[in-house]
């Protein structure tokens, strides 16, 4: 689940890691007071979507008086928002976070994430900030410092100290660079997130001084501890995740729309996934992953095919079950179902199954009479259903 | 022959009393192994089908003996289910729970000791076949023999045994390491017990997208096995950036392609299979052809 920047903000602020003044605005409100509260002009208007790339895309402006601020906040909210992580159909901007401007000296890259190998969390510094990580990681990986977290004590001081002047903080500085590391961890520790990122942290100039600020923020929490944080869970904004997606997540079923026509239902993910695969291998393109899950039942089956059968592209479906714990002859009968409640026409089915009670599923299937193809293995099942994509009309 | 369990083996499981637990303590004794007992915490002193039951992982090991304990306790507890487990000194620990928080796992890898060996989680367990099952695979589909198999993946693992056994051609165990980013025992830990396992003639290898388990499995086979690595890796085709059902199954910031870990492999020598209906097949091939050779060797 991703997280706002004014939702990370705050999170950041409660940690203790200074944030410029701000408000968030989600209708077209007066806003004269508002802004006279943050102090003087000039102020930035960003928009809450849940993206990076956000600047390019025309989604953050710089304003320096109140009308202009109006008027910019009222072409921002509605807006369409295309990026180069969005997909053509862009995120539509419903809330606008509204921010005092500060004079930027110097600006730094915080990131903590999972180091895989190492099964530990690991904190990412860099004095190239406001870059794109990943990019950086690609170009310049010495520009990148990295340190292993102990999982149960976080960052030590003298750990967040080698950072500091590794990133040539000014000395004047160092207590609070160790001040929002430790922070920062503390926040990726106690949120159970997969990635803390403050891109840019900025040393600002505030009320003449220096000092350390969060720029901007991007909290994503891992979905299976949301049971412990109930209060965010409810908070989610899904406007970056299809209905089709949402009506999966609430079956227990992964979906993930792709830009072929084959539609694909498959039980397991590394399943789905050589599912996939041998579709392409065949000269096909999968229009989606589809995990229907280990224990499915003939009701999931159904709701699999009603979600998958929502894209318009699929001109042939691709059932590949193998059974361990489900039964063959169950997941036939949830076919039969699904294929029997459509009532407008659907592309061709073929379905190949193996397994348990594998003969009894076959059975069932051919003894239907409904227009289904069999397979007997992976590669007859593939070939079929490319061969069905060709004969098809969309 | 065969690794980390066998027809000796005493196997407890943890959340006997709930629906899954119940099934699969049935199904794994019906397949002939010793399922000693369960732990419910509450449930001590009643029994699942006259599988005796214990509050706790020490009392149940303590009247058992177990040596193996397989967890089917929901994602929220089951960190201190392994935990539990390993604090009785359980030497194999295999978890079949999905969706278990990465820092709950983080923290059970640093705490774990030498002393226990975790399988998964979410994964489908282990079994040798014809002696020990040790998780939710369905039993029918394997054959004993002389084929180690390792995966990250359920279903894809029985895809391969299914496709070995129609070849007559046996496992001698078959591993599921699991699907999330953080698990117990990786594609070396258990490379490395085949290779050291006299009933074991050749590995499969089943990889997926995301991470670098594959690369690192690559340079130990380089280095480290004799015996020859077959390998597929799916998710060729998987957009990056998402998560493929599995939590570990993601191309992130371009690394964890299954090109890398296919040129990985591929470079390391080991043998690299395009399709997944092809697994059987080419197994089946090589094997034909060292006993080819082999036979001239003598002649």
């Amino acid at each position: 689940m991703k997280l706002h920047e004014y939702q990370a903000k705050q999170l950041l602020t409660q940690a203790g890691v200074p944030v410029l003044p701000g408000f968030l605005v989600d209708k077209k409100a007066p806003l004269p007071a508002r802004l006279k509260k943050l102090g003087p002009a000039p102020w930035v208007l960003k928009a809450q979507v849940l993206t990076g790339g956000r600047g390019k895309a025309g989604g953050i402006k710089l304003v320096n008086t109140a009308p202009e601020a109006a008027r910019e906040l009222k072409s921002l909210l509605g807006k369409t928002l295309v990026t180069a992580q969005t997909g053509p159909a862009g995120l539509t901007v419903r809330k606008v976070y509204v921010e005092k401007a500060a004079k930027i000296l110097r600006e730094f890259y915080v990131g903590v994430t999972l180091n895989r190998k190492a099964a530990k969390p690991t904190l990412m510094v860099s004095a190239e900030g406001g870059v794109d990580i990943e990019t950086l990681a690609r170009v310049s990986p010495e520009k990148i410092r990295r340190v292993d977290i102990h999982p149960l004590r976080g960052l030590e001081p003298f750990q967040a100290r080698e950072l500091a002047f590794d990133l040539d903080i000014p000395s004047t500085h160092l207590n609070q660079t160790v001040k929002v590391l430790q922070a920062v961890v503390k926040l990726f520790l106690s949120m159970d997130a997969s990635l803390v990122e403050v891109n840019p942290l900025g040393l600002v100039e505030w009320d003449g001084k220096p000092t350390l600020c969060a720029l901007d923020a991007k909290i994503v929490m891992d979905d299976n501890a949301l049971f412990r944080h109930t209060d965010w869970a409810e908070q989610a904004d899904e406007a970056d995740v299809t209905v089709q997606e949402r009506d999966a997540k609430k079956a227990g079923i992964s979906y993930i729309r792709l830009d072929g026509n084959i539609g694909c239902l498959v039980n397991g993910a590394g399943l789905a996934m050589a599912t996939m695969d041998i579709i392409k291998l065949h000269g096909g393109e999968p229009a989606n992953f589809l995990d229907v899950g280990g224990g499915a039942n003939a009701q999931q089956v159904q709701e699999a095919f009603r979600i998958l059968l929502a894209d318009k592209n699929v001109r042939a479906v691709f059932v590949n079950i193998f059974g361990g714990i489900m039964k063959c002859d169950v997941i036939a009968q949830g076919i039969l179902q699904a294929v029997q409640s459509f009532r407008h026409r659907i592309p061709p089915i073929i379905v190949r199954l193996a397994g348990n009670r594998v003969d009894e599923g076959q059975k069932l299937l051919k003894e239907s009479g409904l227009d289904l193809m069999t397979a007997d293995d992976l590669d007859e099942g593939a070939r079929l259903a490319v061969q069905a994509t060709r004969s098809s009309k969309p | 022959m065969s690794i980390l369990i066998d027809k000796s083996t005493k196997v407890i499981v943890q959340g006997i009393t709930g629906s899954a637990g119940t099934f699969h303590a049935k199904a794994c004794r019906d397949y002939g192994t010793r399922i000693v007992g369960g732990v419910t915490p509450g449930k001590g002193g009643t029994n699942v089908e006259g599988i005796p039951v214990f509050n706790t992982v020490q009392a149940a090991v303590r009247s058992t003996g177990a040596d193996a304990s397989l967890i089917f306790v929901p994602a929220p507890f089951a960190a201190d289910a392994i935990l539990e487990a390993a604090d009785a000194r359980i030497p194999l620990i295999v978890c079949i729970t999905e969706g278990i928080p990465v820092l709950d796992m983080v923290k059970v890898k640093h705490c774990l000791s030498t002393d226990s060996l975790l399988i998964g989680p979410n994964g489908p367990g282990l079994i040798t076949p014809g002696e020990c099952k040790v998780g939710i695979m369905p039993g029918p589909i394997h054959k004993p023999g002389r084929v180690g198999i390792v995966s990250r993946s359920g279903t894809l693992t029985y895809e391969a045994v299914g496709q070995l056994t129609a070849r007559g051609i046996g496992q001698s165990t078959v591993v599921g390491i699991g699907g999330d980013p953080v698990q117990g025992l990786s594609f070396i830990d258990v490379l490395a017990l085949f290779e050291d396992d006299p009933g074991t003639d050749a590995v499969l290898m089943m990889g997926e997208i995301g991470g670098t388990a594959e690369e690192e499995a690559a340079a130990f086979y380089r280095k480290k096995m004799t015996k020859p690595l077959f390998a597929f890796v799916a998710g060729r085709t998987a957009p990056p950036g998402r998560r493929m059902g599995h939590a570990g199954a993601i191309i992130d910031g371009g690394q964890g392609t299954a090109d890398d870990k296919r040129r990985a492999l591929e470079s390391a020598g080991a043998h690299l299979i395009d399709s997944p209906s092809k697994m059987g097949e080419t197994v089946e091939q090589f094997l034909k052809q060292d006993k080819n050779n082999r036979n001239r060797s003598h002649a």
